[in-house]
């Protein structure tokens, strides 16, 4: 017999279907909180080699970074340094335009210019290091 | 901000205290900063597209850009670019570190605060120092 007064104790505010699904209450689930995380994690090495290329650059010529981006291992970092840069930045950038811009259509319409940017500007730097280091 | 009371009238409610009216603790100024800088970088990422695609496209148009790192101009924005990126860097890690729920109590969030602060002046210093001597 169930006790009708005194009902299992439930740890959880979440409905079962709720948890199943995994989603929170902005419908997403944690995979951009977890993206921002893995790129900055990413970006910890990456970062540090890519200053010191920065310094050892200074002042060169195009035949230097030609010679640079021509070891396929600068060019393999490159890409990854390209790649989770402005996928980090975009992550980035749509957290601080989620938390100050309150109109919705305004805040649709930021997100989706800077993701738009970010695509386009990470083409660009994925095609420059390419048509230098091939 | 304007509401209605239990009776249905108008009334004007007063707003919660917000950033201007707090002291600011350092823990609240680094979290800002870490929001700035990161704004501040993601501008700065302009430079690094117009380098490279500079690379990709002509002699003349990457001297160009080399001059203008080399200029004044670029070189104060280098400069500023260094400092968030570094700064950014060291937040960054203080945040990774956190999120493995490490950390939180006040004495030790104000020692890393500390930490960061003085971890980018010294890494920017390095940074430049190198930088300067091999240019």
């Amino acid at each position: 017999m169930s006790d009708t007064r005194n009902p299992p104790h439930v740890d959880m505010l979440r409905s079962p279907l709720g948890r199943a699904r995994g989603l929170g209450s902005a419908h997403a689930g944690a995979a951009h909180w977890w993206g921002l995380r893995l790129t900055s994690l990413a970006l910890v090495p990456l970062t540090v080699w890519f200053v010191w290329n920065v310094i050892r650059l200074s002042g060169a010529s195009r035949e230097d970074v030609a010679i640079w981006l021509g070891s396929p291992m600068v060019l393999a970092l490159m890409l990854a340094l390209i790649i989770t840069t402005f996928h980090h930045m975009a992550s980035g950038l749509q957290i601080v335009i989620e938390d100050y811009v309150h109109h919705e259509n305004t805040k649709l319409a930021g997100v989706l210019l800077i993701k738009a940017l970010c695509v386009i500007m990470a083409l660009a730097c994925i095609v420059s290091v390419l048509r230098v280091g091939l | 901000m304007v509401a209605r009371n239990t009776d249905g009238k108008l009334i004007r409610r007063p707003l919660s205290p917000h950033l201007q009216v707090y002291r600011w603790p350092l823990s609240m100024a680094l979290s800002i900063s870490h929001r700035v800088t990161g704004v501040g970088l993601s501008i700065g990422t302009l430079l690094l597209t117009w380098w490279l695609v500079a690379a990709a496209t002509s002699d003349e148009a990457f001297n160009h850009i080399q001059w203008f790192l080399g200029s004044i101009i670029g070189l104060i924005l280098l400069f500023f670019w260094s400092v968030a990126l570094i700064f950014h860097f060291c937040t960054g890690i203080r945040h990774l570190v956190w999120d493995m729920v490490v950390g939180f109590e006040k004495p030790e969030y104000t020692a890393s605060g500390w930490a960061t602060i003085i971890a980018t002046v010294i890494l920017t210093v390095v940074v430049w120092v190198v930088g300067l001597a091999t240019w």
